[in-house]
């Protein structure tokens, strides 16, 4: 294998790995459910990205041959991990916030997550909880 | 002629290039089909998507893509500096909203994925009337800056690019 | 070279994963068990990669976009259900 594709496989396999721990690690010290949404959502993408690059390059390098597959991979992650945040992001919401602690949109209007009709509702089953993330309610049916 | 047969030329291409990256080889086999599934499938799907997207300046899409890309790698920076070192007693996180003056709905869908994707921010929810996005900030010390930052950096971007 | 590096990134991501765990097993609310899984889903696509690299086998590719499909729709659903009571209305 070149010289080059080795030191560039082993920077983006370290990038990587960095920054896969960075996220898991966000994941375990951020103090409340939203602020923890951001670690991962972000940093893992980047250490997937990384280790796809690398995969890249060092199958290039080894096999002669361009992988494409990689590509389709990132670009996959990419598009979903969005779709993920905000739904994780609409179940907190649902569950935790009431529209009071929100700043509001304009005069008038709510947040299409409170709204009582429309294709966004959520469905309030219980009051939520102002203590904020000490206890696990359970969802009645 | 062309509405029937090629519905959606922007659909058709992308699912023809999809197909030649998950084969992985460029042989005369991959390319007839992928040109069979980039006819077909938006022939049987057209009910479904009523009304094209439509881009103004598709030119300026490859600009955009390379900004964001720019920020997510400043972004993932800047969050593992605040989730490694940031003390959780000075962390500052804010609600922000941002006005929209995007009205397609693909354009903001697009914003919304861009938010998400780059620093510390998460877009959680969309006003009733769709003229307003609900952003989550990480580390925000001043939100009005944020707000101003994502108006100018990427909406203003996507108001050329999609009407 | 290379297997130092593949050594120490196949090493961060199995902590992450066991972070991950911690984060499951603890996490006070639903919304950050889901968080937990989906980023348990990435991190283990992530490991399958560097397994890939590690056998030189192109074979992974396959696993890991097919558990990334997985790992979308199985947190995109659990949402749903939180939210609607119901996955397919």
């Amino acid at each position: 294998m070149p010289f080059w594709a080795e030191i560039t496989v082993t920077l983006f396999l370290v990038i990587a790995g960095l920054f896969g721990l960075v996220g898991s690690y966000g994941l375990v010290r951020l103090p409340d459910p939203m602020t923890r949404l951001h670690a991962p959502t972000k940093a893992t993408t980047l250490g997937v990205g990384g280790a796809l690059i690398a995969s890249m390059v060092f199958f290039y390098a080894t096999e002669g041959r361009v992988s494409t597959h990689e590509l389709l991979i990132t670009v996959f992650l990419f598009l979903t991990s969005p779709i993920t945040a905000l739904f994780i992001a609409k179940v907190h919401l649902h569950q935790r916030e009431t529209p009071d602690d929100l700043p509001t949109p304009a005069e008038g209007t709510g947040w299409a997550g409170f709204a009582a009709e429309g294709p966004a509702r959520g469905v309030r089953d219980f009051p939520p909880d102002p203590a904020g993330d000490t206890a696990t309610p359970e969802i009645s049916r | 002629m062309r509405a029937r047969f090629l519905p959606h030329p922007l659909l058709s291409l992308t699912l023809f290039l999809v197909w030649l990256l998950l084969v992985n080889s460029i042989s005369l086999n991959s390319i007839v089909f992928a040109a069979i599934l980039g006819l077909v499938v938006p022939m049987i799907t057209q009910p479904y998507w009523p009304d094209m997207p439509r881009l103004s300046k598709p030119m300026a899409i490859p600009a955009y893509v390379l900004i964001v890309l720019y920020d997510i790698v400043m972004a993932n920076i800047q969050v593992a500096m605040i989730v490694l070192f940031k003390p959780k007693s000075r962390l500052q996180p804010a609600w922000v909203c941002v006005p929209l003056d995007l009205r397609t709905p693909e354009a903001i869908t697009v914003l919304a994925g861009t938010i998400t994707l780059t620093p510390g921010t998460v877009s959680c929810d969309l006003a009733e009337d769709g003229h307003a996005v609900l952003v989550h900030c990480l580390h925000a010390p001043d939100p009005a800056a944020v707000r101003d930052d994502i108006k100018s950096r990427y909406e203003r971007r996507l108001k050329e690019i999609f009407e | 070279m290379i297997g130092y590096a593949l050594t120490f990134a196949i090493g961060c991501f199995s902590l992450g994963l066991i972070l991950n765990l911690w984060r499951l097993v603890r996490g006070p609310n639903p919304s950050d068990r889901i968080l937990a899984l989906d980023t348990m889903a990435i991190n283990a696509i992530a490991l399958l990669i560097l397994m890939g690299i590690w056998l030189g086998s192109a074979i992974f590719f396959e696993v890991s976009m097919l558990f990334a499909l997985v790992g979308f729709v199985s947190t995109v659903s659990y949402c749903r259900f939180i939210l609607r009571g119901d996955i397919i209305e």
